[in-house]
């Protein structure tokens, strides 16, 4: 697939590192000259220095037979700017913006980009992963469907200890999935699975249900 | 009319002290300081520091109840990014935004925003001028 990739940063250098890698046709674009010369010399021929907010450039890159158009650097605002240029002039099937204010999330996909990754979102989820009371992390959201796949943590002192499943006042869209008990061996649960302290539960809901869906398991 | 501007550079501090002058609710905007200094002591409306760019900051402008926005800041992808988000996050019925590229301001222009290329009127401006001798 031909990808084009907007701004040479961190990011987008191992990015464009890795789609190689995976035998695509990628093409990146960098502002600054020196860091475009230095990633020609590192990755080959692949960096063009211009500006891929610009609708010459594009033009010039092809971007009309794109299946895909990432835009990585560091300002979201740019970001933005090039999806939406390279989505409704020329077409392109699928955009992805990098985004560091997580509040710019709802705006872009109202304006268009198909997908964003919010770093800060990321960052901020692992951190919080690691705090041992953290009840809900978030493993996988399968946007198409509406639907994400979670964790949560039952704390030995959760009033759920000890029900049963179909005893748990569980959402009508959620479903629990698999159980992974402090010790042994995970299960996959079933209406009669007994909930214990420590257990880790991988359960798929909405987002709108994953507030409830977090009382139900933990019973607070 | 209330107005918030976007941008306290040459165009926008002029742009607020016209409409003070007529008597409208007018607040600017700028993420630099110095940038709000433009503004005379005879402006009577609000100027307040801060990213335009960051929704909070806008409600505190008082985006919710403008009837109009005008974002003129140095950057083209900041003013088409907060035009948007004023158009489509706090409906304001009136949004304005500056793109000094033309061809940008095309393409947004076909998207519904109002945008003004002086990248444009200018060149059309001195044609004329040379036109008429």
């Amino acid at each position: 697939m031909y990808i084009i990739v907007i701004g040479g940063g961190r990011v987008g250098y191992y990015l464009t590192q890795a789609l190689l890698g995976e035998g695509h046709e990628v093409l990146l674009v960098e502002q600054n000259t020196r860091l475009c010369d230095t990633i020609n010399d590192e990755l080959g021929s692949i960096c063009l220095n211009g500006d891929g907010c610009e609708a010459v450039t594009l033009e010039e890159i092809g971007t009309g037979r794109a299946g895909m158009f990432i835009a990585v650097t560091g300002d979201d605002e740019d970001n933005l700017v090039a999806c939406q240029v390279a989505k409704h002039k020329f077409n392109v099937p699928r955009t992805i913006a990098r985004i560091r204010n997580p509040q710019n999330e709802t705006l872009f996909k109202k304006l268009g980009v198909d997908v964003t990754v919010s770093s800060t979102n990321i960052i901020l989820e692992h951190i919080e992963e690691e705090v041992p009371t953290h009840p809900l992390t978030h493993l996988l959201t399968l946007r198409d469907k509406g639907l994400e796949i979670v964790r949560v943590k039952i704390l030995p002192e959760a009033t759920t200890v000890g029900k049963s499943v179909k005893e748990l006042a569980l959402p009508a869209e959620s479903r629990v999935a698999l159980i992974i008990p402090r010790e042994g061996k995970p299960h996959v649960a079933t209406a009669n699975t007994i909930l214990q302290g420590g257990d880790h539960i991988i359960a798929l809901t909405t987002p709108e249900q994953e507030e409830e869906l977090r009382s139900a398991l933990r019973g607070s | 009319m209330k107005v918030v501007i976007m941008g306290s550079g040459r165009v926008g501090a002029q742009l607020a002290e016209m409409l003070d002058a007529e008597g409208h609710q007018v607040t600017v905007l700028d993420n630099n300081a110095a940038s709000l200094q433009r503004l005379s002591r005879d402006f009577k409306g609000t100027a307040l520091f801060g990213n335009g760019l960051d929704q909070e900051v806008l409600k505190r402008a008082g985006i919710e109840a403008a009837d109009v926005f005008v974002v003129v800041t140095q950057g083209d992808n900041r003013n088409v990014m907060a035009a948007q988000i004023a158009k489509h996050i706090f409906n304001v019925p009136r949004v304005i935004c500056r793109i000094y590229d033309p061809l940008r301001q095309e393409i947004y222009q076909t998207l519904g925003l109002e945008a003004i290329s002086p990248t444009t009127v200018f060149a059309h401006l001195l044609k004329e001028k040379l036109d008429t001798g």
